[in-house]
C-alpha cells in the first residue's frame, strides 16, 4: 500500500470513529420498557450495596425454579457508591434490572418516581405501613420493594457496666434504660461519675436516634423550610449538645478512631439497628461482652433500611417485578436475616419460627429476631424525608461535630448552622 | 513515488514569473500533490485535535452552558438562571474557606518538597555506592496508589488512636488534633502529599544537576570554594529552568488536590468546619453529593479562572528568572541576575 492508500485509510478510519462516537452517545435511549415473552432466557442483574444477605446458594434457589433465569448480582462497596450510580444513570440507561435504594436517599428518587416500575398492587400491605408508605408517591404507585428496616435496640458492654457498678443483666438494663433520652443521659452521667469515661459511642448517633422519631423535622411535605425555627430541632440540637456531647467518646461514627476503638473500651453503649450487630461482632470479633438491652429511649426507633426498585426503562421489567417479588417475600427476608442480620420489614416474616427462634450467641444468645420484632411494634412516627434532608441533617451533624471539637461553641455552631441552611 | 519530485520544482519555477507567463493548468495529479503538501501536516495532526474536541473542549464549554442553569442531571434539562449560580459561589463562606485551605496546603507541600527534593539530589549526586539503588529508592513512593498512601497516613494520623499520636504520648506530649485544627490538618495532607512527591521531583532534579559540566566544580575546587559554596553558587543557578519546570507542575498538581483531603476522614467532605475542604474536594461534593450540577459547574469554571491567572503570574515570572532561553544560569547576564537578586 503506498503513503498515500494509507492516508485514505487513515481519514476513514478517523471519520468512522468520530461518527461511531457520536452515534454510541445516541444509543442509550432506545430500549424502552421491553416485555420478554414467557420462557424466553433472561439475564437478570441485580446491583446491592453492602450486604443484603443475597448469597450465591441463596439466589441460586430462584434460578432452579425458573431455569430460563440467570442472575447476575453486583455489589457496591457501600451505599454511597450506589447512589451516585444510580442517579448517573436513572432515565438515560444502564441500570441494572433490579436496583437497591437506601432509605437515606430513596425521597431523592422519588422525585423520579416516573422513571420507575411501580410495585403491582395484590403486594400492598406486604410490608409495615411507614415502610409502605415511605415510598408512595403522590399517585399512589408504591416504587419500592421493601427488604430491610432498621429497628433500633441498645448494644452495651456488661463488663464495663458492671464495673461502673450499673447493672448488666439485659433484663436489669431494660429496666435502667426505659423512659425518655433524659433517662439515658441520667444513665450516661452516672457512668461517667463511676468510671470516668464517656458511656455513648457517638453523639452523633444520639441525634439521629433523637431526629428520627420526630415526624416533620427540617420541612414540610408542602415544601415550607422549618429547619431552623422547629422547637424539636432546637430541644434536640440543644440536649444532644449538653448532655450526649459530654458523655460521648467520639463526634460521629465510621471514622478510623471509632473502628479502632471496639478493640479498647472507650465506650459501653451502642445504637443499635439489626445491621449494626453484625458490625459490631465484625470490629469487635474478642470481644464476648456486647449484650442486648430490648429498649429504646422515648419509645421505638428506625435507622436505616433499604428497597429494591426497578428502573423503568431496564429491558427486562417483567421479569425483574418477578425476582424483586420473591427477594422481598418474607421467607426469603428471614433467611438474608440468619445471613447477616438485616431485619424483615415484611409483616408476615415476625410470625416466622426461624425468625422468632433465632439465637445469636455473640450477644450471649439474645434472641434478636424477638427483639428486633418487638422494636419494630415499637416504632410510631414515620419521620417525613424530603429530599433535602439529608442535606439538612449533614450541616447539623456537623455543628454537632464542631462543639464536640470545640471549634465552635453552642450558640456559634447553630449559628453557623441557620446561615448554611438560609445559604442552600 | 514520482510525485515527489514535482514538489521541490513546480514552486522554484512558478513563483518568480508567474505574471509573465500563461497560466499553467494543473493536472489532478498536480494539484493533488500541492493540496498534499498543504493539507497533509494538518491531517497528521488533527487526530489529537479531533479527540481533544470531543473530550476536551466540549465538556469544557458544555460546562460554561451548565453553569449558567439549574440542572436536572436525571431529566438532562435545565432552566435558564444568569450568573445565579457564580454569585451563589462566591457569596458562600465555604468557598473562600475552600481556597484559603487550597492555598495552604499547596505552600505547605510545595516548599518543604522543593527543599528536600533538592537536598535528596544534591546528596544522591555524589560520589556514593549502589547508585541505582538509593534512585530507585527514593522514587518508590510514587509508585503507590494516592488512595492507598491516604489510607495509611489517615490511620497515622488519627486523632486518638493514631501511631504519630501514640508516639507523641508516650514521650509525654500532648497529642495533636489531626481532625480538628485546620493547620495541623493541612500539615498531615501536606505531609501524604510530600511523601508522594518528593523523590519525583528529586530524580528530576538530580538529571538537571548531573547535566552540569564537572569542569565547573573542579574550577571552583582550585579557586578553594567549599561544597557548601559551589552548591550555591553553582548548582543551584543552573538548576533554575528545571526547577521553574517542577515549581509549575506542582503549583497545578497543589491547586487539583482531592485524593489525599478526600482520604483523610471517612465522610470525605473535608471536615466539620471545613478544616480541609479543598476547591476540587468542594466541586466534587456539590456535584456528586448535593448533585447540583450548575453549581458545580460554576465552580469548575471558577476553578479553570483561578488556575489560567496563576498560570499567567507563573508565565511572567519565568520570563524575568530566564531570559537567556534555558541556557546554563552561570553564563547569565550579570543584570539578569541582579534582578532576580531583587
Amino acid at each position: 500500500m503506498n503513503a498515500r492508500a494509507l492516508r485514505r485509510v487513515g481519514l476513514i478510519a478517523g471519520v468512522a470513529t468520530t461518527s461511531a462516537l457520536v452515534l454510541a452517545g445516541c444509543a442509550g435511549g432506545g430500549n424502552q420498557g421491553g416485555t420478554g415473552a414467557e420462557g424466553e432466557k433472561v439475564t437478570l442483574t441485580i446491583a446491592t450495596f453492602n450486604n443484603f444477605g443475597y448469597t450465591d446458594e441463596f439466589l441460586q434457589k430462584y434460578e432452579d425454579a425458573n431455569p430460563n433465569v440467570t442472575i447476575v448480582h453486583n455489589k457496591a462497596a457501600e451505599s454511597g457508591d450506589a447512589r451516585k450510580n444510580f442517579f448517573q444513570k436513572l432515565g438515560k440507561g444502564g441500570l441494572a434490572d433490579i436496583e437497591a435504594v437506601e432509605v437515606d436517599w430513596l425521597s431523592e428518587a422519588m422525585q423520579y418516581s416516573d422513571l420507575l416500575a411501580p410495585v403491582p398492587d395484590d403486594l400492598k400491605g406486604r410490608w409495615l405501613d411507614w415502610k409502605e408508605k415511605a415510598a408512595t408517591d403522590p399517585e399512589g404507585n408504591i416504587i419500592g420493594y421493601g427488604t430491610d428496616i432498621g429497628p433500633q435496640a441498645i448494644c452495651y458492654r456488661s463488663d464495663l457496666f458492671e464495673a461502673a457498678g450499673l447493672p448488666s443483666e439485659p433484663a436489669e438494663v431494660e429496666a435502667l434504660f426505659d423512659g425518655d433520652w433524659n433517662n439515658y443521659f441520667d444513665v450516661a452521667d452516672k457512668y461517667r461519675e463511676a468510671s470516668g469515661k464517656a458511656m455513648i459511642d457517638s453523639a452523633n448517633s444520639v441525634l439521629q436516634g433523637i431526629v428520627n422519631q420526630i415526624e416533620y423535622t427540617y420541612d414540610k411535605p408542602d415544601g415550607s423550610v422549618i429547619a431552623t425555627s422547629n422547637p424539636e430541632i432546637a430541644d434536640a440540637y440543644k440536649s444532644v449538645v449538653e448532655r450526649a456531647v459530654p458523655n460521648s467518646a467520639y463526634s460521629a461514627q465510621w471514622g478510623d478512631d471509632w473502628i479502632a476503638s471496639f478493640q479498647g473500651d472507650d465506650f459501653a453503649t451502642v445504637l443499635c439497628p439489626g445491621w449494626m450487630q453484625g458490625i459490631i461482632s465484625g470490629y469487635a470479633p474478642d470481644q464476648k461482652n456486647w449484650k442486648i438491652a430490648n429498649t429504646f429511649p422515648n419509645g421505638g426507633g428506625n435507622w436505616g433500611g433499604s428497597y429494591l426498585t426497578i428502573p423503568a426503562n431496564g429491558k427486562n421489567v417483567k421479569e425483574a417485578q418477578k425476582l424483586a417479588e420473591w427477594l422481598s417475600a418474607p421467607e426469603q427476608q428471614v433467611e438474608a436475616f440468619v445471613n447477616v442480620g438485616a431485619f424483615p420489614s415484611q409483616v408476615d416474616a415476625y410470625e416466622n419460627a426461624d425468625l422468632q427462634g433465632y439465637v445469636n450467641d455473640y450477644y450471649n444468645g439474645a434472641k434478636t429476631g424477638e427483639i428486633g420484632a418487638d422494636r419494630a411494634e415499637a416504632v410510631t412516627v414515620l419521620p417525613f424525608k424530603s429530599a433535602n434532608y439529608f442535606k439538612y441533617h449533614d450541616a447539623l451533624q456537623n455543628a454537632v461535630n464542631r462543639v464536640f471539637d470545640k471549634s465552635e461553641s453552642e450558640d456559634a455552631a447553630w449559628k453557623t448552622w441557620v446561615a448554611e441552611v438560609e445559604a442552600f | 513515488m514520482t510525485t515527489t519530485d514535482i514538489r521541490p520544482h513546480t514552486p522554484v519555477e512558478d513563483r518568480p514569473t508567474a505574471a509573465d507567463r500563461p497560466i499553467r493548468v494543473l493536472s489532478f495529479r498536480q494539484r493533488l500533490s500541492r493540496w498534499d503538501v498543504k493539507v497533509s501536516p494538518y491531517l497528521y495532526i488533527s487526530p489529537f485535535f479531533i479527540l481533544f474536541a470531543i473530550v476536551g473542549l466540549f465538556p469544557i464549554g458544555f460546562t460554561a452552558v451548565i453553569s449558567f442553569q439549574e440542572w436536572d442531571l436525571i431529566r438532562n434539562s435545565g432552566t435558564f438562571v444568569g450568573f445565579d449560580q457564580y454569585a451563589w459561589i462566591l457569596n458562600d463562606p465555604k468557598f473562600w474557606v475552600a481556597l484559603r485551605n487550597t492555598f495552604s496546603i499547596f505552600l505547605l507541600s510545595t516548599v518543604p518538597q522543593l527543599l528536600l527534593a533538592l537536598f535528596i539530589a544534591a546528596m544522591l549526586d555524589r560520589n556514593i555506592r549502589a547508585k541505582t539503588f538509593w534512585r530507585m529508592s527514593v522514587l518508590l513512593p510514587f509508585v503507590m496508589a494516592p488512595v492507598a498512601v491516604a489510607l495509611i497516613f489517615s490511620n497515622m494520623f488519627g486523632d486518638v488512636h493514631g501511631l504519630v499520636n501514640n508516639a507523641l504520648t508516650s514521650v509525654g506530649l500532648d497529642p495533636i488534633a489531626w481532625h480538628k485544627d485546620p493547620f495541623w490538618s493541612h500539615v498531615a495532607i501536606s505531609t501524604m502529599v510530600n511523601f508522594r512527591w518528593t523523590g519525583y521531583n528529586a530524580l528530576i532534579l538530580l538529571a538537571a544537576m548531573q547535566a552540569v559540566p564537572r569542569e565547573y566544580y573542579e574550577a571552583a575546587t582550585v579557586d578553594g570554594a567549599g561544597a557548601f559554596r559551589q552548591f550555591v553558587s553553582i548548582t543551584l543557578p543552573s538548576l533554575r529552568p528545571t526547577l521553574i519546570f517542577v515549581i509549575i507542575t506542582s503549583t497545578i498538581g497543589g491547586l487539583q488536590i482531592f485524593d489525599e483531603p478526600r482520604m483523610f476522614d471517612n465522610t470525605g467532605e473535608g471536615g466539620p468546619a471545613q478544616q480541609w475542604l479543598t476547591i476540587t474536594l468542594y466541586l466534587y461534593n456539590i456535584g456528586w453529593g448535593e448533585f447540583n450540577f450548575g453549581r458545580a459547574a460554576a465552580l469548575a469554571w471558577i476553578l479553570f479562572i483561578i488556575i489560567v491567572v496563576i498560570g499567567l503570574a507563573n508565565l511572567l515570572i519565568t520570563r524575568r528568572l530566564v531570559r537567556d532561553e534555558g541556557g546554563r544560569g552561570v553564563k547569565m547576564p550579570r543584570r539578569a541576575r541582579k534582578d532576580t537578586a531583587r
